[in-house]
């Protein structure tokens, strides 16, 4: 029973499926699983932005949106209707093909970094060996679509927005590799499956999850941070940061493309949260041993979601960083860090098992992160300003 | 350390979360539409023309001096004098305004209107729910639309509306002694002397009354 509620979804699919003719069966799986994502991580969406929405109100003392049906639940279909009806504006010396191009290619690479996530026991769209480097490839793609609308829109704020968006996201890649690889090097497989695979054990009730070594809770710390600058979040939203760039690349956006964009932006930081999951939070594993009988797919999404609360209660909490201090934290602090959290792990893994490489790991990394910060990320402290008048 | 404001601003942010559950005055909204702030007495937005009496056309204070237009600095109101004299509240003989419009989609409500008027005729309302859906002429207000009783004013601006009700009993008690004096002293003069002229004080007092003079308030 507690199998079949696991695999209903894989049963399910096999069960539909074998109506087809036997050539048809495989690519239909596949599309059947393709339709599937596509379908729940809107909805996901969807949710997701209405949380965040009554979650920011709540935080700073308001209602958020309770209008729309009760409790303001509708608010996303009235969001979507909205999007929908609105005028779809290009501007009139945009490059229109390319405009209209940018948020179709988000919402397409974003998706396809969804094929190699394990969203439950054998539910996997693409049992790839080298997943992570699919994920982490398709993922840097979507610089190119931000930069596209930026650059097609032909407007300076879009251009603006776009820039940074490539600096930021070009600067953050290397972390966001750098402390995934850590998760790579002891699981020794670049496939999603494997490194599940290697979380999901248990001794005494409790689950061998990497988040819970020295490495892999500042791996995880690390990875978040880069995560949520990769994916333009608040407080890295510096490419839309609305107070300077009136909405940054996506300026000149209007009605359903702007929607698209919108998607895309969430899509992508569950698709994030996902592969955080799936790298540290041992993927579709339960937290707990006797938690075992909870579908696995559901344990996935939960952590999804547990993410995008994260996400949307740091947003509520930080405000948006400045361009100096975004490069400064990116090349000062988090990539030397990930490079020693490289040294950790392995450290970690010669010393053999025992309580000293607990202590020894905890403190190399403890003290790295207090000297870092005392010394790299040091407030620079500026006398009074001079000016001085041009003769 | 490095990360600790941050802790203390996330620890900040659950406390609101959470608070704003428990503890029903954090949340500082109004719910609009079915909740209302009652507005402060020195709220005001467009003004009014303000009447005695119970019907609004012959209560209207207003005497179409022009004042108020000549003074405007959008210019959104527009009189026409009327050719004829109306007696008004008081009953006496006045010019009064065939039409008062104002634009209050013009109107800055910058309270002028309401200081240079010498008849209390023009205030200031509180009246905030004016969308329509016709722009041009829903919100061009006429004579009709723009008179509001003087109730109405002492219920919107009860402390404006007392003084002003008092300087107004006070000029029309002014203008009742005035006038009765000149009335005894013309019946003296009348009684005792044969009659040098009688009728000469008569009119020196009529200017002095502004707009109440004779007749009681309702």
């Amino acid at each position: 029973m507690i199998e079949k509620a696991d695999q209903i979804f894989v049963l399910l699919g096999h069960w539909l499926v074998s109506f087809l003719p036997l050539w048809l069966q495989a690519p239909a799986l596949v599309l059947l699983g393709v339709v599937c994502i596509i379908v729940t991580f809107p909805a996901l969406f969807a949710i997701t932005v209405l949380l965040e929405r009554k979650g920011l109100g709540r935080m700073q003392n308001r209602y958020g949106p309770n209008r729309v049906g009760p409790y303001g639940i509708f608010q996303p279909v009235a969001d979507g209707i909205k999007s929908l009806t609105k005028e779809d504006i290009v501007p009139f010396s945009a490059d229109a093909v390319v405009h209209f191009l940018a948020p179709v290619f988000l919402v397409v690479v974003v998706f396809m970094g969804y094929a190699v996530l394990p969203i439950g026991r054998n539910m996997t769209l693409v049992n790839m060996d080298a997943g992570i480097l699919f994920f982490f490839a398709i993922g840097a793609s979507t610089e190119l679509s931000v930069f596209m609308a930026g650059w097609s829109s032909r407007n300076k704020y879009s251009l603006l927005g776009a820039m940074r968006a490539v600096a930021q996201m070009i600067s953050y890649e290397v972390p966001l590799l750098m402390s995934s690889l850590v998760v790579v090097m002891m699981t020794g497989s670049l496939s999603p499956n494997r490194i599940v695979d290697a979380q999901n054990q248990y001794t005494f009730g409790l689950p061998h999850w990497y988040i819970f070594t020295p490495w892999g809770f500042a791996g995880f710390i690390l990875f978040a941070v880069a995560g949520m600058a990769e994916t333009n979040r608040s407080p890295f939203d510096l490419p839309e940061g609305e107070s300077e760039l009136v909405a940054g690349y996506f300026t000149e956006y209007s009605g359903f493309k702007f929607a698209l964009f919108f998607l895309g932006e969430y899509v992508g930081m569950m698709g994030i949260s996902g592969l955080g999951a799936t790298l540290f939070l041992g993927g579709y594993s339960a937290p707990l041993q006797v938690l075992g009988f909870v579908p696995s797919w559901l344990w996935f999404i939960a952590k999804i979601m547990f993410a995008m609360c994260a996400f949307i209660w740091v947003r509520g909490t930080l405000p948006r960083l400045r361009q100096d201090q975004l490069m400064n934290f990116a090349w000062k602090f988090v990539l030397p860090l990930t490079l020693l959290n490289l040294f950790d792990a392995a450290l970690w893994r010669f010393m053999g098992p025992g309580l000293l490489r607990w202590v020894v790991c905890s403190a190399l990394l403890l003290l790295a992160y207090t000297a870092m910060a005392r010394i790299g990320m040091r407030r620079e402290r500026f006398g009074p300003r001079s000016y001085r008048y041009a003769e | 350390m490095l990360g600790e404001g941050i802790l203390k601003g996330l620890g900040e942010t659950a406390r609101n979360f959470a608070g704003s559950f428990v503890s029903a005055d954090r949340l500082t909204t109004v719910q609009y539409p079915e909740e209302r702030i009652a507005p402060i007495e020195a709220t005001r937005d467009f003004p009014f023309l303000v009447y005695d009496g119970a019907d609004w056309e012959a209560g209207l204070r207003c005497v179409a001096c022009q004042i108020c237009e000549k003074e405007c600095p959008p210019k959104c109101i527009y009189i026409v004098k009327s050719t004829d004299k109306k007696p008004d509240a008081l009953g006496k003989p006045q010019i009064y305004p065939a039409r008062f419009d104002i634009d209050i989609s013009v109107c800055m409500s910058c309270q002028i209107c309401v200081e240079v008027c010498p008849f209390e005729a023009i205030k200031m309302d509180t009246e905030f729910e004016l969308s329509t859906t016709d722009r041009f002429g829903g919100l061009l207000y006429d004579k009709k639309e723009l008179a509001k009783s003087n109730e109405h004013f002492h219920k919107i601006h009860p402390t404006e509306a007392a003084e002003v009700d008092a300087r107004l009993a006070e000029e029309k008690a002014k203008a009742d002694a005035k006038a009765k004096a000149a009335a005894a002293a013309a019946a003296a003069k009348a009684a005792a002397p044969p009659a040098p002229k009688p009728v000469a004080p008569a009119p020196a007092a009529t200017p002095a009354a502004p707009s109440p003079a004779e007749e009681k308030k309702p």
